[in-house]
């Protein structure tokens, strides 16, 4: 499905649409929508059969930038809407663009609904823990104490963490993703797009206006090894500059505890070994938090159920009645000439 | 109907007849099926019919309390029977709560029939009687029937060995056995009925049955005041043909699966659950028809959501709701008019504001309709005026929405929702297809290129290799869709969605007048209130007062040649259950006298109520 079947490969820039790009110079969101291009090109998308679908915000301009086609819908909704296309045409290849604000405020109901459902798609939400369109307000992913026009002393509520809430929902495929390594992004949408059914992806990225370097503590090119694990289904939870450090399961908290791996040769074996069905784990995952714990990126969980769309090609199936059939039902009378 | 006898004497054989019965009782005692039998003889029978279930938004109130009441109203009878009557000829209540909550519906002189047995200390308890009313002579002037319906049944079944509870369902059919009667009507039929629905072999068929028979035999025996005068249900003749009864739920289920059909599209229903609205959604879904999808979504937003998403897809995406249900969607439905995609909203209007009474009509989102939504967000706004009506109104919106890329908004309600008539079963292959053609065209694409005639722009279904376009609701260019601020091309954007929308007015049929096109006084309704006023013409009409009466079925854009029928009378007088928002639109088209009759009672009008506001205006003789 939406692979295209013409032999020509398609460049990244043929799925460039001749709109100029008008995000802020130096916003994350350019290094995403590259990545997205990169990633279509990579599958041999077929245009025709692509559809990007977003809400309100900065991230959900992205649709009018891709060559396939975009459809930028209302503040929060984007799911719903993809909802309908899918149910009505499953040959579609669906990708929603949402950010915080759209997908974990305005649009929290949807974005739990379409999860549990299995809709066959593509979920990437651009965290940028703030409101940028709207000029800069503290956002539901936004960190407790922060400063905006809104939240002049500080916001007093606790962020709310995308991962987990996917993984609350049902989803199917969770993941984590930065706007400063695409190498590592591209990868993760390709096995979204694989995977059936809802696949998240969370995206940290930078708002260079309204938060910027709010991800710095991990980004950084001098922190990305220490304080980031690119995790992989099977291989052990290994990360640090020198690759010396592990996560073990503390028997006694059922939490993570990082060992060192210099210390003894046989710590490498009590090392957890990523198992993206394991759900419990993938909750672990989404709960490091540094300077204490490196942030978990790569896919986080991922787990096979039957698709929404697939349940509707079934009954689809199914269903033969015609109305003619249905009008004539029950009881009935025939008034003779 | 102001007449006082029961049931029109035999020797009114010749004259226009009805008769109007009512059935009240908990919501457990089955009144709504037993009326619904009473109704299929009257229809067998090829008379003209209509019926009133009117129900409480309580499920299941406790048992023997006023609030947990059910009644069920049919009229039948010969000549024009568009309303469910303004009285009840014969009233069934089966406990005292239920004669509470419905003898102010009783003509004086009518008929009650009573469950004697369910008369006791504890009943009027319940109910809130301090006397029983069958002994404190407070019914004077009815005539009553009061067997012991509780006992009998007990008698007549006890040989099943059913238990006391069971035993007891089984005296709505009792009862029906003892109206069947004085209609002249046999058991058979329903026995039948009774069969199929449990299985022959069954006990609860055999119970039924018993009790339906035993209802009979007791009218038959001598213990009937002879004063009752029973009438036979004279065979009429109506239109050749297959004819079913059916309710505005079902009529619009089938409409919008028909228009679906018309267009050649698939149909995706998307909705959340809310009273009236929801049996559209459980007929589409139990219908199982080929190309037609249901999904129950997360809330009203998503549903609107969805279908939009469905139209974009390519298929024709319908939401249904009520009041509450609607100001949620609004958002999504002007940017369905901003994307101008076509889109089918169904409105089982009910009392409001808020959560108002779920279950009774009203028709007080007119205006709601017609201009609730931020910006210049026009739209077309369809009435059906009966329940089978729903069926035509249905698959005309799918046409509309269809043919000018427009979201169509249809105003039913409760009543017409649960309301039932006589229907003559259409031959779905003789309606006119309406087949949708997608853009195709590649070459110079402009996604905003329009119909000159419908200024209906393109139908680009995603999936088609070159079209590839971006939509949004951003204010698009005019010609190119891309987003464009320029203040010009807005105007003549707002202006073309407007122009659109007023377009589709050469496109319907001209509203038909009923009775003549001049004279002194028109009628002027919209929606559901038909019966009453088309019969309010009728009788006035044939008394010599020279009056018409017109019911829209278009709201948005009006009928083109309402301005020019409304010239010709006199006076125009507007019947609406809302405070007069018909009137307010209509108020710039009229130049002559205007009255309003408004009623938000939650009840659909009365004909004598009607007369007697025509009395008050002194547009007719007291």
């Amino acid at each position: 499905m939406g692979i295209n079947e013409n032999p020509t490969k398609l460049k990244p820039s043929d799925f460039a649409s001749d709109q100029e790009v008008r995000w802020c110079p130096g916003c994350g969101d350019y290094a995403i929508l590259k990545a997205v291009q990169k990633c279509l090109a990579e599958l041999n998308a077929d245009k025709a059969k692509t559809v990007f679908v977003s809400g309100i915000g900065c991230a959900s301009r992205l649709p009018y930038y891709m060559s396939t086609y975009g459809f930028h819908t209302i503040h929060g909704r984007a799911p719903a809407f993809a909802t309908g296309i899918k149910i009505t045409n499953p040959e579609l290849d669906v990708w929603i663009i949402t950010g915080d604000g759209d997908a974990l405020s305005i649009g929290g109901n949807h974005l739990i609904h379409i999860l549990r459902r299995n809709l066959d798609c593509q979920i990437l939400l651009f965290n940028n823990e703030i409101y940028g369109l709207t000029k800069g307000q503290a956002s539901p992913s936004s960190r407790s104490g922060t400063v905006s026009p809104s939240t002049p002393d500080g916001s007093h509520e606790s962020p709310l963490s995308a991962c987990e809430l996917a993984l609350s929902s049902g989803a199917t495929f969770v993941a984590r993703g930065v706007d400063t390594s695409i190498k590592q992004l591209i990868p993760t949408m390709i096995t979204a797009k694989e995977h059936k059914g809802s696949s998240f992806i969370e995206i940290y990225q930078n708002c260079i206006v309204y938060n910027d370097g709010v991800f710095d503590s991990f980004t950084e090119r001098i922190n990305t090894a220490n304080q980031q694990i690119h995790v992989e289904n099977g291989k052990p939870l290994i990360f640090g500059e020198n690759r010396n450090k592990g996560l073990i399961i503390n028997d006694k908290h059922s939490a993570f505890e990082i060992i060192n791996l210099d210390k003894d040769k046989n710590n490498i074996n009590r090392v957890m070994v990523h198992d993206e069905t394991n759900k419990f784990l993938a909750y672990l995952l989404t709960q490091m938090k540094e300077p204490d714990f490196p942030v978990a990126i790569g896919v986080l969980h991922r787990v096979s159920k039957p698709t929404l769309d697939e349940h509707f090609t079934k009954t689809n199936n199914l269903n033969k009645n015609k109305i003619s059939q249905i009008i004539n039902k029950g009881q009935t009378w025939t008034i003779d000439e | 109907m102001e007449s006082s006898t029961l049931i029109p004497s035999p020797q009114d054989d010749t004259k226009e007849w009805s008769t109007t019965v009512r059935f009240a009782g908990d919501s457990g005692d089955g009144m709504q099926l037993t009326g619904g039998r009473l109704t299929f003889e009257a229809a067998v029978a090829g008379l003209g019919l209509s019926t009133f279930p009117d129900y409480p938004a309580e499920i299941r109130a406790p048992a023997g309390t006023t609030f947990g009441i059910s009644s069920f109203q049919v009229r039948f009878g010969d000549g024009l029977i568009a309303s469910s009557g303004d009285y009840a000829n014969i009233l069934v209540a089966m406990n005292p709560a239920a004669l509470k909550e419905n003898i102010k519906e009783l003509i004086t002189g009518g008929l009650l029939i009573v469950d004697k047995g369910s008369f006791n200390q504890r009943g009027l308890t319940k109910a809130g009687y301090s006397q029983n009313p069958l002994e404190d002579n407070s019914l004077l002037g009815i005539q009553i029937l009061s067997p012991d319906i509780s006992n009998l049944t007990l008698e007549a079944i006890k040989h099943l060995d059913l238990g006391n509870k069971d035993s007891l369902r089984c005296r709505n059919m009792w009862t029906l056995g003892l109206i069947l009667w004085l209609f002249s009507r046999g058991t058979k039929k329903t026995s039948e009925w009774i069969n199929n629905k449990f299985g022959k072999d069954n006990i609860l068929s055999k119970a039924n049955i018993a009790a339906l028979k035993a209802g009979q035999a007791y009218a038959e025996s001598t213990e009937i005041s002879s004063d009752i005068i029973r009438r036979e249900i004279p065979l009429t003749k109506s239109t050749p043909g297959t004819w079913r009864a059916i309710t505005g739920g079902e009529a619009m289920a089938l409409g919008l699966a028909t228009g679906a059909k018309l267009a050649e599209l698939k149909m995706t229903l998307c909705s959340y659950p809310i009273t009236p609205a929801s049996p559209i959604m459980h007929y589409l879904a139990a219908y199982r028809l080929e190309n037609v999808s249901v999904f129950q979504a997360e809330d009203e937003i998503a549903a609107c959501c969805a279908a939009i998403g469905a139209s974009y897809a390519g298929g024709i995406g319908v939401t249904s709701s009520s009041g509450p249900g609607i100001s949620l969607k609004a958002e999504a439905m002007g940017f369905a008019v901003s994307i101008e995609m076509p889109l089918v909203i169904i409105n089982s209007q009910r009392a409001g504001p808020s959560t108002g009474m779920p279950t009774k009509a009203e028709q007080s989102d007119l205006l709601q309709a017609v201009y609730g939504r931020h910006g210049e967000a026009p739209l077309v706004v369809l009435a059906p005026k009966s329940p089978s009506d729903c069926f035509n109104i249905a698959h005309e919106a799918i046409r509309i929405a269809t043919k000018f890329m427009t979201p169509v908004m249809i105003l039913s309600d409760a009543y017409i929702a649960n309301a039932s008539e006589p229907w003559l079963i259409p031959d779905i292959n003789s309606i006119e297809k309406f087949p949708v053609k997608f853009e195709a065209e590649k070459k110079d694409f402009l996604p905003f290129s329009r119909n000159p005639n419908t200024l209906s722009k393109k139908w680009i279904k995603p999936g088609t290799p070159g079209l590839e376009y971006r939509i949004g609701g951003l204010e698009k260019n005019s010609i190119t869709g891309n987003i464009s601020y320029d203040s010009d091309n807005h105007s003549e954007m707002t202006e073309i969605r407007a122009e659109k929308v007023l377009r589709v007015a050469s496109d319907i049929e001209d509203l038909i007048i009923n009775g003549p096109d001049k004279g002194d006084i028109l009628l002027v309704g919209w929606g559901s209130t038909n019966g009453p006023i088309s019969e309010t013409q009728y009788k006035l009409f044939k008394e010599g007062v020279k009056i018409s009466h017109i019911q829209l079925r278009c709201l948005w854009p009006m009928h083109k040649n309402v301005k020019k029928i409304i010239s010709n009378f006199n006076n125009v007088v507007i019947i609406e259950m809302n405070d007069g928002q018909l009137y307010k639109l209509l108020r710039a088209e009229i130049k002559n006298k205007v009255y309003t009759i408004n009623q938000i009672s939650g009840k659909p009008f009365r004909i004598t109520k009607l007369i007697d506001e025509l009395k008050n205006f002194d547009l007719i003789g007291h």
